[in-house]
């Protein structure tokens, strides 16, 4: 009796066993395998799920014409809760399910901690949102790309515009200490620094999350400065403009890529108005951002979120080049990117050799009667 | 209970959950188009849901009601686990062994190189929770900080490899020693406190280390990490990265084999019994002439220890740290593994482990109802295995009560 | 000078939003001794409920003040409904189970809610209707107190008064104190202990809900994950004070608030929690059952 139970144990265990692998056979290379890696759970989902968004939006239409080349496009959706370590876990996934590109990942953390697994695999990575300098400008990634610019375009554009087109010269450095925030905010602190006409009178991180932001407004108000630059995204910079407007602090705001969203100004209202905000170059008379915007609503029925515009470039871009290369390869696909400008919602672009658009430039847009505006 | 009693039970259960779940699961509303959804069909949804699920938790609870009843009748010793029966019996103690080195041997070879990640990373946890298990299970002090130590352990490894090129072998010890050193740090200032109060301290303590690693940017480059860290070393061969999974994998179940055998070995050597007594009863153990301040320290060090050599590995493995791998929430998924598999157990420790971090990565079939599904399974877990999944034989002489009296 | 009185209002109203989780927080552990991680969510689950109320009722144009008043009904209902649910699944089932099991399931309970809330709503943040009016009279000292910093002060302050007296001289709040100090004896005199269990928890998931109308109103924004963090403060607020004690949560709260604020102000944001943690572990070494929780005095 207690012989045949420890069989039943092992047997049980063996049939465990034979489960965990099912997944991973069979499946011919009748399907394109498009990955799509972020955070879809936890603290941070906000920025992921509209990613995957993107890339169904524009996969189902392509599936529906047929696929390219005759081939479909299947998706693999996964988690990576912006974690470097459960990000190398999805990378491996991806890699061992034989996804063939892959859009992602969305915080530069986890998709520097993921990256060696693609590279190693020779698969290509595009990520909407991951804006730290080393994935494009250390050479060590060169199956990265990214439709977003790096932090290096992006801080000097915010303390120029601090600086020389406002003309104020003490300037608050305010971050969110997350990878994405703190860097910008260090740049923009260092463009100031070097420039020499202006000083920053306060560089600090704030708690994300924090249940009042009061403390650090009356601690800006002090310093006396005429703009706050803040590097972060949108949830704190709404709650900072709103206690600004409350504590009636008069100053100057200006932001980065994570702020520029239509969700900023949904959620901040009539606070929003005047918050300057660095955004991809002017997109609103971008037809296709448009159309992407009105896919979105009707499928969803709600806006699209954060990082929504980059997904449906990069995946647009990404299905064009396996289009024009007939292949996976990564070399071929890098050739296409490289050579060719494709139509998306942040422009017509194609790539440079580090791996960042060109053509995806900085404006500098205002927020008026809610809308973000360009500034000219 | 009669059927129809339990299924008039039933329905008025999935009502209330209708009711509950009313405003979040059917109204949807967008502030700014001021556009109402009514979503009547998810409270149909509940409506049936609750209805089945009450219906299997009344099943499950009838049957442990019967089990527990036959049991007291028939006689009132404890029954022991499948497992612990198993392990009790040398002839199919030695079977399991041998079949299970041997899946676990050949593992790598059949799995592809995700699979042996994933199981990289629940090894990892696995040391982890026995490293935990001396804190909590045995020597009692609730400890919600535990990340801390993990985090020492990699950022000494990242910051050692990035400055000075110290491998992964000559930082193991060094690694395991300064997060043994943080946690007598930790343990001085805390001897006093007891349960509750020592866990917002030891959380206070974890939130610490990883606010100065983010805001310290000179020491440890802040939120952006430390990436490029080097795999561990084989006698200076060059691994791909496939074979450096696979020797990270057999790695660690050396580490797990080693910890295994240490944590046993302290189970049941002078100091274990004396962080037992610890945990049963402080004032009592002071009789006895056992220091309680030595006892509390080492059992904090030698906990921290084993964070510390994890954590190097942590680093080794992703090739890249940054503090959002050291939250609080990697604090309580490491002490649910040591309460879930069933405290001061390491048989226990090991299936908790296996089973929350094997769980998350298997659910990704499931999208993104995953996490969803990995708290109700949680809960579920603990309220019908609330002793843990293995509960750890004592040697002890039991004082019997009777059933009725049994109401604290 | 004018700075410190920002700072320190700043920090006032910081405390006393913490105050209104915290409250929750330490009745619950009065009486049960456990950490309910879940209690964060269930104000997180007030929150999105007076939302979701308050923009129906303004969609069909109602006036403010009965929007203001329906949806805290409304908030106040279905989190005492979730508290008293919670309770009933996650931790009943648990009274005679080893010290932390409940704690785990708390934690599991927790992420339960979260991504329930994520999956049935959205993952976006949601801009909370401003419940709380700019006050005319108000208006002098806006720079330092604002209206809805006033109302949260004011509300947390009644808050205390009612729950004191409830505690302190009603029937159900003498059964209380009779529970949480013991049990098996509270029992034995003929308290219904799983009802005042229940009602311990209606109360706390009312005042959650309470506290999740206020702050989002205050801060003006929403998301599935706002009580994750405000939880583990509230939490940290509630075991400063002396945990289970109604004024020491209070306490805990104010002081946590102005230590973050002061921090803050005179050090750099980048530390408060750091200073505020600190603290924490400075006034338990010296007093290690917090500012205003009795000593254990422990019997052989």
């Amino acid at each position: 009796m207690k012989l045949m139970k420890s069989k039943k144990i092992l047997a049980a265990a063996a049939v465990m066993m034979m489960a965990m692998y099912a997944p991973v056979a069979g499946n011919a290379a009748d399907t394109i395998k498009f990955g799509v890696a972020g955070p879809h759970s936890g603290d941070l989902a906000s920025y992921g799920l509209p990613t995957v968004n993107a890339a169904k939006l524009v996969i189902d239409q392509v599936n529906a014409k047929g696929g390219i080349n005759g081939k479909k496009i299947e998706m693999l959706i996964e988690d990576d809760v912006c974690k470097p370590e459960i990000a190398t876990n999805t990378a491996t996934k991806l890699v061992s399910e034989g996804a063939q590109v892959v859009l992602g990942h969305i915080c530069s953390g986890a998709t520097v901690a993921a990256m060696p697994i693609y590279r190693d695999a020779k698969i290509l990575v595009m990520s909407p949102s991951a804006t730290t300098d080393p994935l494009t400008y250390s050479g060590e990634y060169p199956n990265f790309f990214r439709t977003i610019a790096p932090n290096a375009a992006q801080s000097p554009t915010m303390a120029d515009f601090a600086l020389n087109k406002l003309g104020l010269t003490k300037i608050a450095v305010i971050h969110d200490k997350g990878d994405y925030g703190k860097p910008l905010a260090e740049g923009a602190k260092k463009a100031i620094d070097d420039s020499g006409k202006g000083k920053v009178v306060l560089f600090e991180g704030i708690t994300p999350g924090a249940v009042d932001y009061s403390a650090i407004v009356q601690k800006i108000k002090q310093s006396g400065a005429e703009a706050v630059i803040f590097g972060g995204y949108h949830p704190e910079a709404s709650k900072i403009v709103s206690m600004m407007k409350k504590k009636r602090l008069k100053a100057e705001f200006i932001s980065d890529d994570g702020v520029k969203d239509d969700t900023f100004i949904k959620v901040a209202g009539k606070d929003a108005e005047g918050v300057y905000a660095v955004g991809p170059e002017d997109v609103t008379s971008n037809k296709m951002a448009m159309k992407a915007k009105e896919e979105h609503k009707a499928a969803f029925k709600s806006d699209p979120g954060a990082f929504f515009d980059g997904a449906y470039a990069a995946t647009t871009v990404m299905l064009h080049a396996i289009e024009k290369a007939g292949s996976t390869d990564l070399d071929a696909l890098k050739k296409v990117l490289q050579e060719e400008k494709v139509e998306t919602p942040v422009g017509a672009i194609n790539f440079d050799q580090k791996g960042d658009a060109v053509g995806v430039g900085y404006s500098m847009y205002q927020v008026q009667n809610g809308k973000y505006v360009v500034v000219k | 209970m009669s059927g129809l009693k339990v299924i008039k039970k039933a329905l008025l259960t999935s009502l209330w959950f209708v009711f509950l779940t009313f405003p979040i699961m059917v109204i949807k509303v967008d502030p700014v188009e001021r556009i109402i959804r009514w979503r009547w069909q998810n409270s149909l949804y509940v409506a049936l849901g609750t209805f089945c699920v009450y219906l299997l938790a009344q099943f499950i609870l009838q049957r442990k009601i019967k089990k527990l009843e036959s049991q007291t009748e028939q006689d009132s010793l404890p029954k022991e686990s499948v497992i612990h029966r198993i392990l009790a019996n040398p002839k199919q103690r030695n079977l399991l062994i041998v079949a299970l080195s041997a899946v676990i041997l050949a593992f790598p070879l059949f799995s592809s190189s995700y699979q042996t990640n994933v199981m990289i990373t629940a090894l990892m946890y696995v040391v982890l929770g026995l490293g935990l298990n001396i804190v909590v299970g045995m020597a009692g002090l609730l400890d919600l900080g535990y990340v801390a130590f993990y985090a020492v352990g990699a950022y000494s490894y990242a910051l050692l490899n990035h400055h000075f090129q110290l491998g992964f072998w000559a930082v193991l010890p060094i690694g395991g020693g300064l997060a043994a050193l943080f946690g007598i740090l930790l343990g001085f200032p805390v001897l006093r406190l007891r349960g509750d109060y020592l866990a917002i301290v030891t959380l206070g303590f974890g939130e610490i280390i990883r606010l100065i690693l983010e805001n310290w940017s000179e020491f440890s480059k802040g939120p952006s990490g430390i990436s490029n860290i080097s795999r561990p070393g084989l006698f200076g061969i060059e691994l791909s990265l496939d074979s450096a999974i696979i020797y990270l994998y057999y790695l660690m179940i050396l580490f797990v084999i080693v910890t295994i055998f240490i944590v046993n070995r302290l189970q049941d050597s002078r100091l274990g019994r004396a962080w037992i007594a610890l945990r049963e009863d402080e004032i009592a153990c002071q009789a006895m002439g056992i220091d309680k301040r030595k006892t509390k320290l080492v059992a904090f060090s030698l906990g921290a220890f084993w964070a510390g050599i994890i954590g190097v590995v942590f680093a080794a493995k992703t090739t890249f740290v940054n503090p959002a791998s050291f939250t609080f929430l990697e604090s309580a998924i490491i002490l649910s593994i040591v309460v879930l598999g069933g405290m001061g157990s390491i048989v226990g420790v090991i299936f908790g482990a296996m089973i929350l971090i094997l769980l998350p990565e298997y659910l990704r079939a499931l999208s993104e109802y995953r996490m969803l599904a990995f708290g109700a399974i949680l809960v579920a877990m603990m309220v019908f295995r609330p002793q843990g999944l293995i509960s750890n034989i004592r040697r002890t002489y039991r004082f019997e009560k009777t059933h009725s009296l049994n109401v604290k | 000078m004018d700075y410190f009185i920002e700072l320190f209002f700043s920090g006032i109203t910081r405390g006393a939003i913490y105050a209104l989780i915290a409250l929750g927080y330490t009745m619950v552990y009065g009486i049960i001794g456990l950490i309910n991680f879940a209690h964060g969510e269930i104000y997180m689950i007030g929150a999105f409920t007076s939302f979701i109320v308050a923009t129906v009722l303004s969609i069909y144009g109602f006036p403010l003040l009965a929007i203001v008043l329906l949806s805290g009904v409304a908030a106040v209902i279905w989190s005492s409904a979730y508290g008293y649910t919670v309770e009933k699944i996650a931790y009943k089932p648990l009274r005679h189970a080893p010290r932390l099991s409940p704690l785990i399931s708390a934690i599991g309970m927790s992420i339960f809610l979260q991504n329930y809330v994520l999956l049935a709503q959205t993952s976006d943040f949601l801009p909370f209707p401003e419940l709380i009016p700019d006050f005319p009279f108000m208006e002098p000292v806006a720079h330092i107190v604002g209206s809805s910093d006033l109302i949260i002060l004011i509300t947390t302050a009644i808050i205390m008064l009612i729950l004191t007296f409830i505690i302190k001289f009603t029937r159900v709040g003498k059964a209380m104190r009779a529970t949480a100090q013991d049990r098996t004896m509270a029992m034995l005199v003929g308290i219904n202990v799983n009802q005042i269990i229940s009602v311990t928890f209606i109360i706390g998931s009312a005042l959650a809900a309470i506290g999740g109308l206020l702050i989002a109103s205050h801060i003006g924004q929403i998301n599935f994950y706002i009580g994750f963090l405000a939880g583990i403060k509230a939490f940290t607020a509630a075991v400063l004070g002396g945990i289970g004690s109604i004024p020491g949560a209070v306490l805990g709260s104010l002081v946590l608030g102005l230590t973050e604020s002061f921090a803050t102000g005179y050090v750099s944001s980048d530390y408060e929690d750091v200073f505020a943690f600190s603290l924490l572990v400075l006034i338990l070494i010296f007093k290690p059952s917090g500012l205003l929780g009795k000593a254990e005095t422990k019997k052989v």
